[in-house]
């Protein structure tokens, strides 16, 4: 078997290293990289803080902005949004600020995610959040995910009573499902997720919202958000595609994470390992990626992804794609499965993907050039794992039974702040309608990253906490010098 | 063009300006000998004193200052004169002197009384040396003894101490290292002009305290839970060493050997332009080794050849006509500070650094792009030292009909 690089949760920065990359920042004036976070970090304040060896206080600085900053800075595509603004892009290079944010907060909250002592008592709200200070306002929010884990915090912090409302056994939602242990330990969901739980969120696990729960939290909250995430995997409609062996890429990589097996046949608990089996994954997104990665970690004999365009169309982000291929990865492009074939093994398990050449023609709605299958290009390539991650349809269930107005595509209609409407008629006779409702995470913007989930939960709460309407531009920002 | 970089200095010939300035590099025949044959064209052994001088070292003895990703930008030392014996010392001379007759080797010493003096001058001469520094300005250490920098910060004490060292030397040039803490450095080589030695080396390390461990609270160096007061070296004091070589050579007819703070070629081309003939370096050289000298040598070279110079020599104090008193300064200038868009990458660190440091003349609209306003500019040159692109915000002339007199 082939010995491969797999990509791990990187080394990271040592703190002397830090204080040399700290020291590269530019402090600059309106800082661009801070409009590059969806979050809103305040980049050059805790890059200061990092310099000076304040990491408590760049830790806070982090925090305030973000409740999961530790996560994001493992997570964060930090060359797409921060980094990709910075000035010193110009110079030398953009300061590494996804791994100064890593470090930053890995030390300054090693004696536990706290206030700063420089802040007045309750500024982080993390610490100690106040009990009654809204006048008995209560939100009820959905999903316990980043979206409205980062939400509950916002509303604890301002004294809300807040319940959220969990389908799983636990909090966490994607942070702890499908994105890859070695890309996100679980240690460091667990601190940060039970820092906002232990503001005194109420937490209802194993709790699925239909129709009549909804009813009644439009009826008895102040505010309700909807933050549960997407629909589930799409599938491709290919015919054999219920066929033991055909996974979709979020089960495929909850299983990975929980360290359950991802093997198909067999009943002994593997774990991970992927030892001797031949691995498909479908599809040329983060997901895929993440997928082909976590298949490659397991040892898996071969991992081929399929997609149906080209490296150039793939929406997967360069780093993404730059770590399957590291990882061993082999990549058939303009490739599309057709039927998934058993080649008549008993169990009637996969054993074959049947595929078609594509060619790209005129660019469809997407604008990306629409790939068309090639008549007479069939061909057929081994698998004893399939792993489909063509993306997730958006989530119906949550649409109907909060009665939202929803686009063409289903997905809820929201307004900038993240608020929805809900349809007339969405109440029985009898029932007010007394909450405001909002949409928050991939749930409304079709899946994007934790820090924009992150950002769409803090908005959503500011929004219910009658803020955004009241809020100042940003201090002397766009003054022109005057 | 082959550049000639001797010199010759108080009657000695260096093969090039560059000499080891007595310290630790220079503590032994071996290490100097490395030296040598790196390049550099003199070497002052690291300062000596009598036998009956007890020599009683603490460690650790040294602490470094870094900035960002600077390391060293100064280093303190509580180090004292040579722990060897006036003995070994007195073979280490004769052992250059026979390997490398061409080299300078140089010798520092320091005593407590006239006796003192006299012997050193005695015993290092019968053993040869060229050129013999005397240290009246260790900030650390031997000043509570009466000696270093309590020599030196007392002209009177200079002249007499100077004299005595000065009669005693038969053959051998005499130069006297002086300490920057004193408010008049020029008066002290002016009593060393009036002492009839030769010459002075300015500066030695400017006293300071380096640090304090913010968990034990004790300063740096930090040695057995207490710290003193050290000498301060490195490029942080170049700045000082500039001006107090410019103030003796404006006022005092004497040759100058500079030390403090030089690290390049560049630095050294600055003190010869403020009139010393030679460069003493020591803290460099500690951190990169004796070969720092190749680039130190072949980049002077060059820059004198780039500049139509043929010798060291012809650039010596070429600077000090430019260097007056503040009452002399012409105010009839405009400047104003200049941005140039192709070259600005859009910080506005200029904005802040003019908005709650200067004039608040620079515009920042919301294209990102730094505009100067000239009315309210009064060419302060702070905003240029702030821009972290090269040559993107400089000084100019106002544009025509714009800006107020200065004033």
């Amino acid at each position: 078997m082939t010995e491969r690089v797999t990509r791990d949760v990187s080394v990271g920065l040592l703190p002397h290293q830090a204080a040399a990359e700290a020291g590269r920042c530019l402090y600059c004036y309106d800082a661009p990289c801070v409009k590059g976070c969806p979050a809103g970090v305040d980049v050059p304040a805790f890059i200061r803080k990092v310099g000076s060896g304040n990491w408590r206080g760049a830790a806070r600085v982090i925090r305030e902005a973000n409740v999961f900053g530790g996560t994001c800075a493992l997570v964060c595509p930090t060359e797409e949004l921060c980094e990709r603004e910075c000035s010193s892009r110009l110079l030398g290079g953009p300061i590494s600020i996804g791994a100064l944010q890593r470090l930053a907060w890995e030390r300054g909250t090693a004696g536990g995610v706290k206030a700063g002592a420089g802040r007045g008592a309750g500024a982080d709200p993390g610490a100690d959040a106040a009990g009654t200070a809204a006048g008995g306002k209560r939100a009820a929010i959905v999903g316990a995910g980043p979206a409205g884990l980062s939400a509950a915090w916002e509303l604890r912090s301002r004294g809300w009573d807040v319940t959220i409302y969990e389908a799983t056994d636990k909090p966490g939602g994607q942070l702890d499902w499908t994105i890859p242990p070695y890309r996100l330990p679980p240690e460091v969901v667990a601190a940060e997720v039970g820092a906002i739980v232990a503001t005194g969120v109420k937490l209802r696990t194993g709790v699925r919202v239909g129709r009549e729960a909804a009813e009644g939290l439009l009826a008895e909250n102040d505010a309700v958000i909807l933050a549960t995430g997407l629909g589930g995997g799409r599938a491709s409609g290919a015919p054999g595609e219920g066929r033991p062996g055909v996974v979709k890429a979020e089960e495929f990589l909850a299983r990975a994470r929980q360290g359950r097996s991802t093997r198909v046949t067999g009943t002994a608990d593997t774990g991970g390992d992927l030892s001797g089996q031949r691995v498909v994954v479908v599809g040329g997104g983060n997901t895929a990626m993440d997928a082909a990665v976590t298949a490659a970690r397991g040892r898996a004999t071969r991992v081929t992804v399929l997609y149906r365009r080209t490296a150039r169309e793939m929406p997967a982000w360069p780093r993404e794609y730059r770590g399957a291929l590291a990882a061993g990865t082999e990549f058939l492009w303009l490739v599309q499965p057709v039927a998934f074939e058993s080649a008549g093994a008993a169990d009637g398990a996969v054993k074959a993907v049947r595929c078609v050449r594509m060619a790209l023609g005129a660019p469809d709605a997407s604008g990306r050039a629409a790939p068309r299958p090639i008549p007479g290009s069939e061909f057929t390539i081994e698998a004893d794992l399939v792993v489909m991650a063509l993306g997730q349809d958006p989530n119906q269930e949550i649409v109907e039974a909060f009665g939202l107005a929803a686009d063409k595509a289903g997905r809820p209609v929201v307004d900038p702040s993240g608020r929805a409407q809900v349809s007339a008629g969405a109440l029985p006779a009898g029932h007010v309608l007394k909450a405001k409702v909002f949409v928050a995470g991939d749930l409304g913007n079709g899946g994007a990253t934790v820090v924009r989930a992150v950002a769409e939960g803090k908005r959503a709460a500011r929004a219910a906490a009658g803020e955004l309407e009241r809020a100042a531009p940003r201090e002397e920002a766009g003054s022109n010098g005057r | 063009m082959a550049v000639d970089l001797s010199v010759v200095f108080c009657g000695v010939k260096f093969e090039n300006p560059f000499v080891l300035a007595a310290a630790p590099s220079t503590d032994n025949a071996d290490m100097v000998a490395r030296g040598f044959e790196a390049g550099w064209a003199g070497a002052i052994l690291k300062t000596t004193s009598v036998e009956s001088e007890v020599v009683s070292l603490a460690y650790p003895m040294m602490v470094g200052l870094d900035i960002d990703a600077r390391r060293l930008v100064a280093l303190e030392n509580i180090d004292l004169i040579s722990g060897r014996h006036i003995d070994e010392v007195e073979k280490d001379v004769r052992r250059l002197k026979k390997d490398f007759p061409k080299k300078v080797v140089a010798a520092s010493i320091m005593g407590a009384k006239k006796e003192h003096w006299e012997e050193l001058v005695r015993r290092l001469e019968a053993a040869g040396v060229d050129l013999i520094e005397c240290s009246f300005s260790c900030p650390h250490g031997m000043p509570e003894k009466g000696m270093g920098s309590a020599v030196g910060q007392s002209p009177e004490l200079t002249e007499k101490t100077a004299r005595w060292v000065k009669d005693a030397a038969k053959r051998v040039p005499v130069i006297i290292k002086l300490t920057p803490q004193i408010a008049d450095i020029a008066a002290a080589a002016e009593a060393v002009k009036r002492s009839g030695a030769d010459g002075v080396t300015a500066i030695n390390t400017v006293k300071g305290l380096m640090g304090v461990d913010l968990d034990t609270f004790v300063p740096y160096p930090n040695v057995g839970g207490h710290s003193t007061y050290g000498g301060i070296s490195g490029p942080a004091i170049k700045p000082v060493a500039l001006r107090c070589v410019a103030e003796i050579a404006r006022r005092v007819s004497i040759p100058i050997s500079a030390t403090g703070g030089v690290t390049t070629w560049r630095d050294a081309a600055e003190f010869l332009l403020l009139g010393a003939r030679t460069v003493q370096v020591c803290t460099e050289v500690m951190r990169h080794g004796f070969g720092v000298i190749e680039d130190l040598t072949d980049g002077l070279a060059n820059y004198l050849d780039d500049k139509g110079f043929a010798s060291v020599e012809e650039i010596i104090g070429k600077a000090l006509p430019h260097v007056v008193e503040h009452s002399q300064l012409p105010r009839d200038g405009k400047v104003r500070a200049h941005v140039d868009p192709e070259k600005c990458i859009r910080c506005g660190v200029c904005y802040v650094a003019c908005r709650d440091g200067g004039h608040q003349a620079i515009e920042f609209g919301p294209d990102r792009l730094a505009r100067v306003d000239e009315e309210k500019c009064v060419g302060c040159g702070f905003c240029p030292t702030t821009c972290p692109v090269a040559d993107c915000l400089t000084l100019g002339p106002a544009s025509a009909g714009k800006g107020r007199a200065a004033s």
